[in-house]
């Protein structure tokens, strides 16, 4: 049984509750971070343990903590990433719902070491639920002194809000997330400067992920040593996944990063196998913008190693063969499912949300879209194939912010790794509309890599 | 701070960016801009066409930056060394970018108002392709008037933002703004209120398309067939300095507008009184033609010198002619 550091009393009957969260020992961090450290001790905590954010770019937390500029008399703010809006990603809102104290906690701790004295916490406009369930949670620990003026006797005050959000996929990136928070339209700025300099209200700031916030309660608790045991390599400690799509068991799990793909997707524990006894063609590993994989490729690495649950072990082989760990979106599709329908159906997710604020995503993610369309209704030519990969190396790197690079990866991979299924939905036009084109070698063992003589 | 441009080195002032030392150089290292303006604040770095490359990122962290950078809104450091169009990768996005800012626009430049001075029609001819690879239905929307002198054609627009920026900052408030998101967003305003304001006429200026045009000069002649000349009143506007340029058409003053330099940006801004109100040559004291660069449609039969004489003189025939005229009147 592995560890679990986050979800550790998810079963415990009123955990949502401050009373029973304290019982089981929550809030402990922050008598110990707020009495005993420093705020750069908790920052020098966090970089030791190797967290790395959890909201997709996987950039070393401690690192972002540490380019915070401190300039005197600026205010400096702790905004936490709760617009959880990636296509098969729903983590950070079982998080809120079951355990809500846990993200508090972690918001205080973060926002002590970071000398926050505002923090809000940006929550998609959809999750009404969790929102009052985070207000609710916020007004229990402020009546047990954890919030507000002085906490704890130490001096330190921290307010914390929830801002509900327009429920837009572009505002769970942190720049757009500012401005919408700023009570703006919802668009990316340009960076430089970026927000560790110039974030909320031209204040110095820093935006982490639900989750992000949530592991440093286990890291002060146990100290960043303990925290680098878990995991393999630079992906440390635990990491929620939610698996969702054709396997028995979905759901949100807390894996030990370096766990093998194969016993994550086939172990009871976790997702339990294909669902009705299929077969598994393609994976899509951490939520819809990363790179979509065919079942081969994606139990076995390009070198017919297994492949592991990390960020390093996920995206062995680069964009040729390898995928991205992202926010740990995790969706299986099995044989029956047609990998053209579902591109497509990415692709006008990306095309609905795109800001519109610069061209190559405003207008190629819509081109992408209708291209897909046509071939998956049955009217594709050839020459879409090509065309889309063109079109999708037009957006992908020339954007101001990553959805254009979201919206042009799952295009790319699956034409790069699925062209048999595309091109059968050009000549078989008729019989694609009413039929998928099934397993097909998708699943067939990776050829042996001939040894290169030494 | 020394910074180099494609070979070419630039010494800058500190903050400024790429764009601005390739202007400082000029000639045809200068990036593309569409959504860029000089006269606004936070303008730029939308279109994506200014793209160029940083193969070696300063003096002291020599590292190339991995993506193409917007110059527009990228700062020069010390030693930076900019690739433009000698690279490759640059020319390959840029013409990328044309094409996609051009698959939804429509192709109406013959009964356009803005052709041959459109920054769009410019970018096209020079880095687009000649045929398009978009084989669906454009985006259209419905013309808006907003008030009585602007006319939208939304369909043309590239949002560029430029129009929203000169309504923060030019006039006193704006009430128009971007609606709705992605390719369907659009420039509106709230409930199609009038844009009604002093310098609200500026924003046809900046337009880098013809989607928002002059409602008093809308489908009266093509920009090349007029004249520029260049003239001045005494505006009693306290924010206007009355410098404009009048476009001739024979003795009628069609159209009114502000002096833009060859990156077609405006040098100052003027107010609607000028823009719209004052046609008549009598309101004005006239200056000289404009010179717009020959490069442009506009200044398409306008000489700067005189024509080549097409009938040369002939010594031999002048010569007989004077022997020819001496004899006729000898008599």
């Amino acid at each position: 049984m592995a560890r679990k550091l986050l979800l550790e009393h998810i079963n415990v009957s009123g955990i949502n509750t401050f009373d029973v969260y304290r019982s089981k020992g929550g809030y402990a961090s922050v008598e110990k971070a707020l009495k005993t450290m420093s705020p750069d001790d908790v920052v020098e905590e966090v970089k030791k343990s190797g967290l790395r954010g959890r909201g997709g770019a996987g950039f070393p937390t401690g690192m972002k903590w540490s380019f915070l500029a401190k300039p005197e008399g600026v205010a400096r703010y702790l905004v936490c990433n709760a617009d959880e809006s990636e296509p098969g990603t729903f983590k950070d809102r079982y998080l809120m719902t079951h355990i809500p104290h846990l993200l508090i906690e972690g918001m205080i701790v973060s926002s002590f070491a970071l000398g926050a004295k505002t923090s809000y916490i940006y929550v998609r406009g959809e999750m009404m639920p969790q929102i009052r369930i985070l207000e609710r949670a916020i007004a229990e620990a402020k009546n047990a002194g954890f919030l507000g003026k002085n906490i704890l006797g130490t001096g330190y005050d921290l307010e914390l809000y929830v801002q509900p959000g327009g429920g837009a996929y572009i505002c769970g990136e942190e720049t757009a997330l500012l401005e919408s928070l700023e009570g703006k339209r919802g668009n990316p700025r340009i960076k430089p400067p970026f927000p560790a300099i110039a974030g909320l209200y031209g204040c110095p700031t820093v935006v982490n992920n639900v989750e992000s916030i949530a592991a440093v309660v286990p890291i002060i608790n146990e100290g960043g040593e303990e925290y680098t045991k878990i995991g393999v390599g630079r992906s440390t400690g635990t990491k929620l996944i939610s698996a969702g799509g054709n396997i028995k068991n979905p759901g949100v799990f807390e894996i030990e990063l370096g766990l093998p793909v194969e016993e994550f997707l086939y172990s009871d524990e976790y997702c339990g196998g294909i669902a009705n006894g299929k077969r598994l063609k393609a994976v899509v590993a951490g939520g819809s913008s990363v790179p979509i994989l065919p079942a081969n490729l994606f139990l076995k690495t390009i070198n017919n190693e297994p492949r592991l649950m990390s960020y390093e072990s996920l995206a062995d082989g680069g964009f040729v063969s390898g995928t991205m760990m992202g926010s740990g979106g995790f969706i299986a599709f099995d044989e029956d499912q047609c990998i053209v329908r579902n591109t497509w159906n990415f692709t006008r997710f990306y095309h609905h949300e795109s800001c519109g604020q610069c061209s190559p995503c405003r207008e190629g993610t819509g081109w992408m879209e209708k291209v897909l369309h046509r071939l998956e209704h049955g009217h594709g030519k050839m020459s879409d194939m090509d065309l889309l990969v063109d079109v999708s190396k037009k957006i992908e790197g020339n954007t101001i912010c990553p959805l254009g690079d979201a919206a042009a990866w799952p295009v790319a991979s699956a034409i790069r790794h699925f062209r048999d299924e595309f091109e059968w939905h050009v000549t078989n036009a008729s019989e694609a509309v009413s039929r998928n084109y099934g397993l097909a070698h998708y699943a067939d063992p990776l050829p042996k890599k001939e040894e290169t003589p030494a | 701070m020394k910074v180099t441009i494609d070979g070419i080195p630039v010494e800058v002032e500190p903050g400024t960016t790429i764009l601005n030392a390739a202007r400082q150089i000029g000639g045809d290292i200068v990036p593309p801009a569409m959504c860029y303006y000089s006269k606004l604040e936070g303008s730029g770095g939308k279109c994506r066409t200014c793209l160029v490359k940083v193969s070696k990122g300063s003096e002291k962290d020599p590292r190339p930056m991995p993506k193409l950078v917007a110059s527009c809104r990228t700062t020069v450091m010390d030693g930076m060394e900019v690739q433009n169009i000698t690279s490759p990768e640059v020319i390959e996005a840029r013409k990328g970018i044309v094409e996609i800012l051009l698959i939804n626009h429509p192709l109406d430049c013959p009964i356009c108002d803005q052709a041959g001075e459109c920054d769009l029609q410019n970018l096209g001819f020079e880095h687009g392709a000649v045929k398009t690879r978009y084989e669906f239905d454009r985006r259209t929307f419905e013309k808006i008037d907003i008030g009585d002198k602007i006319q939208l054609h939304m369909t043309r627009c590239i949002l560029c933002y430029r129009c929203v920026f000169t309504a923060d900052q030019i006039t006193d408030h704006r009430i128009h703004g971007i609606l709705n998101r992605g390719d369907h967003s659009e420039i509106s305003t709230y409930i199609k209120a009038a844009v009604d304001n002093d310098f609200s006429g500026n924003v046809i200026d900046v337009c880098p398309v013809g989607a928002l045009t002059d409602k008093t000069f809308r489908f009266k002649n093509r920009v090349w067939f007029t004249k520029p000349v260049d003239a001045h009143r005494d505006c009693d506007h306290e924010k206007c300095n009355g410098k404009v340029t009048l476009w001739y058409k024979g003795e009628e003053v069609l159209r009114v507008t502000a002096r833009k330099d060859k990156y077609g940006e405006v040098e100052e801004f003027i107010c609607n009184t000028c823009r719209f109100d004052k046609k008549k040559t009598s309101d004005w004291v006239i200056e000289g033609p404009r010179k717009i660069s020959h490069k442009s449609v506009i200044s398409a039969n306008h000489y700067e010198f005189k024509p080549l004489p097409v009938v040369k003189t002939n010594p031999q025939l002048m010569e007989k002619n004077k022997e020819q005229f001496e004899r006729d009147t000898r008599l």
